[in-house]
């Protein structure tokens, strides 16, 4: 288990490489630069501010200096923010992000993986249809669709809750929590219900049910692990997936996070900025990975086994 | 009192296409201690017969008539009341071993939670007697195997796990799904044997579900044969064996390969396929494959039964 | 569909049909049975074509012009005397006839970078799985790779870079899109190829890239259906996204996110700016989403019962 984490681990490295390679190169290729904007610098001040970024400097060696600073985990100074480093913009956006990306992540596994057991339960019910009806709508409504009309109702209208904005506070959170988790929680609900109607189809369900346990008793010890097992696998890709939507979601809300900056600094072509999310989003995403290969691996005996003989 | 006795069991399923009939009218009873063996091509509805004493019809399958288990019927049983008798008094084993074991549970885990549930012992005790059990299948070193995981044992293992997770309540009636049939040659003898022997040290009835001749005769006392869903022959092994009234049955064996026999007399497959479920045939269901067939059997011949106690349905009234 | 029913299909589905194969129908034939009986992906296609008629013809019907504004009818709601149904936005132009046209652009772009990660995706797909070995192994883990970086990112950045035209939309969208038809191409290829009709045919000397057109890709339409309905709403979404962000397609064009977005901002006061574009948009991906799912079921009938 220890050895097929490690070498799990060592195998990130290439995609790490290959993250910022694309990153660095795509930024750099696009005609324009962090500068532009002020069209009145004199030349010389241009200069200067070109050479102070090492951006008079040949692509590549540009390319390994940057490099050589992401090893030491140092983003560099803010195009854009003059004042600031990337190190510092990242320290104040992303607790933000974080909070609400962890918080929409548990709701979507919780709420997701009950109703779709319980409509795996009620297969073919009008329960079923109808929480499949909703879960379709959950993932086809889009989150900038669903915001504005949750803002319109719960805060404009109701008046419950803030249309946005962000203190920290309990009520701040709701609705930006809310909007992200719906997708997921959509399509977790509809995962598990497949995975639950072929988990409860298969033979050794069956076995179980001839043992004469009881059916919760089937389920819980029986069914629940493999019928996660496939959700499981689904929250890397639904991580990059809340990851994009924050994008919007933070930007409706109003929520200082990582996606308003990335959309700032995309459109100021601040590439040191631009270069921090995405790596960091980008490791994010590849050590969330690891980590569900981790706990898929230890739900999983024949995986766990199978590397340690 | 006989164990378990089906009486005029029906059952059928919902298809997109239609309804098909699995099994129709079906009865037979087994008592404490004995060996039975229900015999037919797939698709006969032996397996279904079982799958509906037991409870685990697939949702779009209903039974009607009755299963009395004690006297008790199984087909009017809820769910809460069927797990009193499933894997305590009735206990069954699977065709398919390599996916009939939950694979991410340990062996101990499997076994022990049957013993748990309906003795009531505690875990230490629970898992003493599941080890004994494995023992008495015949699992090397049961210390060890019973921590592992289905995927570690081979398929012969993993029924002898099923057995001995079977029998570990110590149940009246054991049910056998093809227990052999994905199973090479020498270890379906050794689960033969092993289900024998076990019957013989504890009472235990046996239900045999095979295609398999050579199974029944080395394990059963008595032999159901059944057709298209239909009960078409039942009788002791002797008098299916030697005197089969049926000419299925008797069909079914000429087509198994024999040492006794000159080569040139070959195999005798039955021609034809079993009729369509969905569309049964009127009259006698074997019909249109008998060779024996004549203007009667386009009614159904009803089962009569000889001053042996040899059951049959056919007209004719000799030696088939 | 009967013209397919004649090509040597290798479908799981014969098999799984068991019984009820006894009539002879082809898996075409019996995937379109089952199709029919799915009554959400029907009237989906139905309610989808309505929509198609609607966003192609309805602008020329409509008596406003898309870019017209209507000084008496600013922020104007619904209403049958003024002629703006649908109402207006701030600056008075018709939200049905808008409405409409951002329709064309979204489907649009739905249409064509599908096609795009399509071919794309199936080549890649085909070649990998078909070539197998090192070729497959070294293929499989770019594709991993790039299934590792947030790839919404990199369409923003993609957009920023070179500029917010249409076609680097297509483009853009279609390109980060390939990677799950890839995959399951490929495993499907991998499957495909060790049957016994493509070692006949290479055994006849046929040569690969005429095995992968003439067999391989054929046996693959059926999956390859499936999530090309169901990669039309993921790119509509993708589209709709940016240009809510204001990355997408530009002024005076528009579309269904871009019309969103716009509504957002005075939906305060003029709701019906938002709530016109909304139901159009969420209306077709929910079509989409259950003629896919419909279609799955239909050609892959493994977890129905």
């Amino acid at each position: 288990m220890l050895r097929h984490s490690l070498r799990r681990l060592l195998g990130l490295i290439p995609t790490l490489l290959m993250l910022i390679t694309v990153a660095f190169f795509m930024m750099r290729v696009a005609p324009g630069g962090p500068f532009d904007s002020e069209k009145s610098l004199p030349p010389e001040i241009e200069a200067n501010l070109n050479a102070k970024y090492h951006l008079d400097d040949p692509l590549l060696k540009q390319y390994f200096h940057y490099l050589g600073q992401v090893a030491v985990l140092d983003f560099g100074p803010s195009f854009q923010y003059k004042d600031w480093t990337v190190n510092e913009l990242i320290a104040q956006g992303f607790p933000v992000s974080m909070t609400v990306g962890v918080l929409a992540m548990s709701l979507a596994f919780i709420v997701g993986t009950l109703l779709g057991i319980a409509a795996a339960l009620r297969q073919n019910t009008r329960i079923d249809y109808s929480l499949m009806g909703v879960a379709m709508l959950g993932i086809s409504i889009p989150n900038f669709v669903i915001a504005p009309i949750l803002i319109l109702v719960l805060a404009v209208y109701a008046g419950w809750l803030p249309a946005g904005g962000w203190d920290g506070g309990f009520a701040s959170m709701v609705l930006p929590v809310l909007t992200l988790a719906l997708p997921a929680t959509a399509y977790i609900a509809r995962l598990t219900r497949g995975s639950m109607i072929e988990v409860l189809h298969s033979n050794f369900i069956r076995t179980a049910r001839a043992k004469g346990l009881p059916e919760s008793v089937v389920i819980r010890r029986h069914a629940l692990r493999p019928v996660l097992l496939p959700v499981i696998s689904f929250m890397g890709p639904a991580m990059a997936g809340m990851i994009s939507g924050s994008v919007v979601i933070e930007r409706i809300f109003s929520i200082p996070g990582l996606g308003s900056y990335f959309v700032q600094g995309a459109l100021n072509r601040d590439y040191t900025l631009v270069m921090g999310v995405v790596i960091l989003y980008g490791v994010l995403i590849i050590l969330l990975n690891f980590v569900v290969d981790l706990i898929y691996a230890w739900l999983n005996p024949k995986i766990r086994y199978d590397e340690t003989s | 009192m006989s164990l378990l006795a089906v009486r005029n069991l029906d059952v059928n399923f919902d298809t997109p296409d239609g309804e098909v009939h699995a099994v129709t009218k079906l009865n037979f009873s087994i008592s404490a201690g004995d060996a039975l063996g229900i015999v037919g091509e797939s698709g006969s509805g032996k397996t279904q017969t079982m799958m509906a004493v037991m409870g685990l019809l697939a949702e779009n399958g209903h039974a009607s008539g009755q299963a009395l288990f004690k006297g008790h019927d199984l087909l009017q049983m809820d769910t809460a009341e069927l797990n009193h008798h499933r894997g305590k008094e009735i206990a069954m084993i699977f065709q398919d071993p390599m996916t009939s074991l939950n694979p991410y549970l340990s062996i101990e885990k499997q076994m022990v939670e049957v013993v748990m549930h309906h003795q009531g012992l505690s875990k230490a005790e629970a898992r003493a007697h599941a080890l004994e059990m494995l023992s008495a299948v015949r699992i090397p070193d049961p210390e060890r195997r019973i921590r592992q995981y289905p995927h570690e044992y081979s398929g012969g293992m993993r029924q002898r796990v099923m057995v001995a997770m079977g029998l570990v309540c110590e149940p009246d009636l054991l049910i056998a799904d093809e227990p052999t049939t994905a199973l090479d040659v020498t270890v379906q003898a050794q689960i033969c044997q092993l289900m024998s022997e076990l019957r013989r040290k504890s009472n235990t009835a046996i239900i045999l579900i095979t295609h398999d001749l050579g199974v029944v005769a080395g394990l059963c006392d008595k032999v159901l044969v059944m057709y298209a869903g239909h009960p078409v022959e039942c009788g002791s092994v002797e008098q299916i064996y030697y005197r089969p009234r049926h000419p299925y049955t008797k069909g079914l064996l000429d087509s198994v390969p024999r040492l006794d026999q000159p080569e040139e007399k070959g195999l005798h497959a039955i021609p034809g396929n079993p009729p369509n479920l969905l569309s049964l045939p009127r009259g006698c269901r074997f019909r249109e494959r008998c060779p024996k067939a004549f203007a009667d059997c386009v009614e159904a011949p009803p089962m009569s039964v000889d001053s042996e106690g040899h059951a049959y349905r056919c007209f004719l009234d000799e030696p088939a | 569909m009967t013209k397919q029913a004649e090509k040597p299909i290798i479908d799981p589905f014969e098999a799984a049909l068991g019984v009820s194969d006894v009539k002879g129908r082809s898996p075409w034939e019996h995937a379109w049975h089952r199709l029919l009986k799915n009554r959400a992906a029907i009237y989906s296609a139905y309610i989808m074509a309505g929509m198609l008629v609607l966003v192609m013809l309805g602008p020329l019907v409509v008596s406003w012009e898309s870019d017209f504004t209507d000084w008496d009818y600013t922020s104007a709601a619904p209403s049958l005397e003024s002629g703006h149904w649908f109402g207006t936005d701030a600056v008075g132009r018709d939200i049905l006839v808008r409405t409409l046209e951002g329709g064309r652009i979204s489907l649009l772009v739905g249409l064509v970078a599908t096609i795009v990660s399509l071919v794309i995706g199936v080549t890649y797909g085909a070649v990998a799985g078909y070539y197998g070995g090192n070729t497959d192994r070294i293929m499989m883990r770019i594709v991993d790779i790039i299934y590792a970086l947030p790839f919404m990112f990199f369409v923003i950045l993609l957009m920023v870079v070179f500029g917010r035209h249409i076609v680097l939309i297509f483009v853009a969208i279609g390109a980060v899109n390939w990677l799950d038809m890839a995959r399951i191409v490929r495993g499907q290829t991998l499957s495909l190829k060790n049957m016994e009709f493509i070692e006949a045919a290479r055994a006849c000397g046929v040569p690969p890239w005429g095995i992968i057109r003439r067999h391989i890709i054929p046996n693959l339409l059926g999956i390859v259906i499936v999530y090309v309905t169901l990669t039309i709403p993921q790119v509509i979404l993708v589209e709709s996204f940016l240009s809510f962000l204001g990355l997408g397609v530009q002024e005076p064009m528009s579309s269904w996110g871009a019309l969103v977005s716009d509504g957002a901002q005075d939906m305060e006061s003029a709701p019906w700016t938002l709530i016109a574009p909304a139901l159009f948009l969420t209306v077709t991906l929910y079509c989409f989403n259950y003629i896919g799912d419909g279609l799955r079921d239909a050609l892959d009938p493994k977890d129905r019962l």
